[in-house]
């Protein structure tokens, strides 16, 4: 069974069509990666996937239950959407870490928020926020981030900052984990380090969906890969598949100055 | 030379009863102002057109006409135009008639300054907190306030220092402030007349106030140091 379902998406800015009809399927524990050409319409479909963009057409299922219908009015309403893009985690190209807290807070902040909504939340306040900050701690310690909890985002490397921010997005326990270009701001001796991160993830069976430039990357962590063109998805299937054998022109056309290039 | 220590003790205890007013027109300014601002910030960047429209036209005269001809007209009209003094003629009517000139003058400023704050914070910050299902107040209160306080420090600090020399200006409804009670000694009071070097002299209360700001500032933005 698949645990996320998008069918026909659609997305317009203005009068430019971004997504033209998307639909795709997730299975659980696995993880898609989406490469083309920038201006594709990738990060448009992340976006749409978090409702930081909504969908103009199209629905969103996760375990064949609706989270969003563009037709529906109720699931546009700003407490559902906040309610229902908890399933989705993002974790951005630009980290986009909060700079006045630190690492460790910026991984308990939105937790800790939620907290303050349980009903039991003022008689065991200690309790809960001991529990928080220990998941808290203990992810950015799976990040390999013990010994710079107490750092502050502008004290951490761009490789730091962008794990801090993967372990933001964990502790909310989303059930898709998406990444958006998430290495494209850092120089390549950082990279590493975050895709690391990811392949460990991906070792964990996260299901994840990576919008990614980093092709031999793509390869080798994702089960599926789409590929997708001035809006539409032009060819899906498993990584291996559409990296050794791709069946449409343009797929082999942008792949063969990678494939060239040795992988 | 005698003289002058004779008369020092008497104008420093007028010049003294003068900066209090002068202090108290500053303090309730900010109390006032601080906040309508912020208030007129929101306004101005609403979403329904007419609305921010409104406030942008508010601001806009506020902003392009003098104070002192705000403070004339907040003072004056009701008595003059409908025959309805409501300020009353006593110093306590004159000094409640120059806070609502002062704050409605200074929440305008501020009001840009804020906005100007807000929306240089990325909008990589709402979405974070978006993604990660907080409100927008929440996003607000918890992400931006802090980020945008930094931001503003340096502006708004150079509108405070500009508040408290701007209080002289409440002098020509005739408020009571140090540029008043420094005057005082020209035309004549308690047995001083003639002499200027007490109006000179008020300029040390401005000077040493605005030292202590700009310290107090100067702590306020080493504080917020810690990050970037």
């Amino acid at each position: 069974m698949s645990l996320l379902t998008a069918s026909h998406i659609c997305k317009s800015f203005e009068k430019t069509e971004v997504l033209k009809d998307i639909s795709f399927n997730l299975n659980e524990s696995n993880v898609l990666s989406i490469i083309g050409s920038s201006g594709s319409g990738k990060t448009t479909l992340l976006r749409c996937l978090n409702f930081l963009e909504k969908a103009d057409k199209g629905r969103i299922l996760v375990n064949d239950k609706v989270i969003f219908d563009a037709e529906d009015e109720s699931y546009l309403k700003p407490a559902v959407l906040r309610k229902n893009r908890l399933h989705f985690g993002l974790v951005f190209q630009s980290f986009n870490l909060f700079p006045q807290y630190t690492a460790l807070k910026n991984v308990m902040l939105a937790r800790m928020l939620q907290a303050k909504n349980d009903p039991d939340y003022k008689l065991h306040k200690k309790e809960i926020n001991e529990a928080i900050e220990a998941e808290a701690v203990a992810l950015l310690s799976q990040m390999g981030l013990k010994d710079r909890m107490m750092n502050y985002p502008h004290q951490l490397s761009g490789g730091q900052c962008q794990r801090v921010a993967i372990a933001r997005a964990l502790a909310l326990k989303p059930d898709i984990l998406c990444f958006d270009e998430p290495t494209s701001a850092l120089d390549p001796e950082l990279t590493g380090e975050v895709l690391k991160v990811i392949r460990e993830l991906a070792e964990q069976k996260a299901t994840m969906i990576i919008v990614t430039h980093e092709m031999a990357f793509a390869r080798d962590v994702s089960d599926e890969v789409m590929f997708m063109d001035n809006g539409y998805v032009l060819e899906q299937g498993p990584s291996a598949e559409i990296f050794e054998n791709p069946k449409e022109e343009r797929t082999k056309q942008f792949l063969s100055r990678f494939i060239s290039g040795n992988l | 030379m005698d003289l002058f220590f004779e008369q020092f003790p008497v104008v420093f205890k007028a010049l003294n009863i003068g900066f209090l007013q002068t202090l108290k027109l500053f303090f309730v300014t900010l109390v006032g102002a601080l906040p309508l601002g912020l208030l007129i910030s929101f306004g101005s960047r609403s979403k329904v057109k007419i609305i921010s429209a409104v406030f942008k036209v508010f601001i806009w005269i506020i902003r392009g006409t003098p104070l002192m001809i705000q403070l004339l007209i907040i003072y004056y009209f009701p008595g003059l135009v409908f025959n309805n003094p409501i300020w009353g003629g006593n110093e306590e009517g004159r000094f409640t008639a120059s806070a609502v000139a002062f704050i409605i003058n200074y929440a305008c400023y501020f009001s840009e300054i804020y906005r100007g704050g807000i929306q240089s914070i990325p909008a990589g910050q709402d979405e974070a907190g978006l993604v990660l299902g907080m409100t927008r107040s929440q996003i607000f209160f918890k992400v931006k306030l802090l980020q945008m306080i930094k931001r503003i420090v340096p502006p708004i600090s150079n509108e405070v220092l500009t508040l408290v020399k701007d209080t002289s200006l409440a002098r020509i409804i005739a408020l009571q402030e140090i540029i008043w009670a420094g005057q005082s000694f020209m035309k004549g009071s308690q047995g001083i007349s003639g002499v200027i070097w007490p109006l000179f002299f008020t300029g040390v209360y401005y000077l040493i106030c605005n030292g202590l700001l700009t310290l107090l500032f100067g702590k306020l933005e080493k504080k917020l140091e810690f990050f970037r």
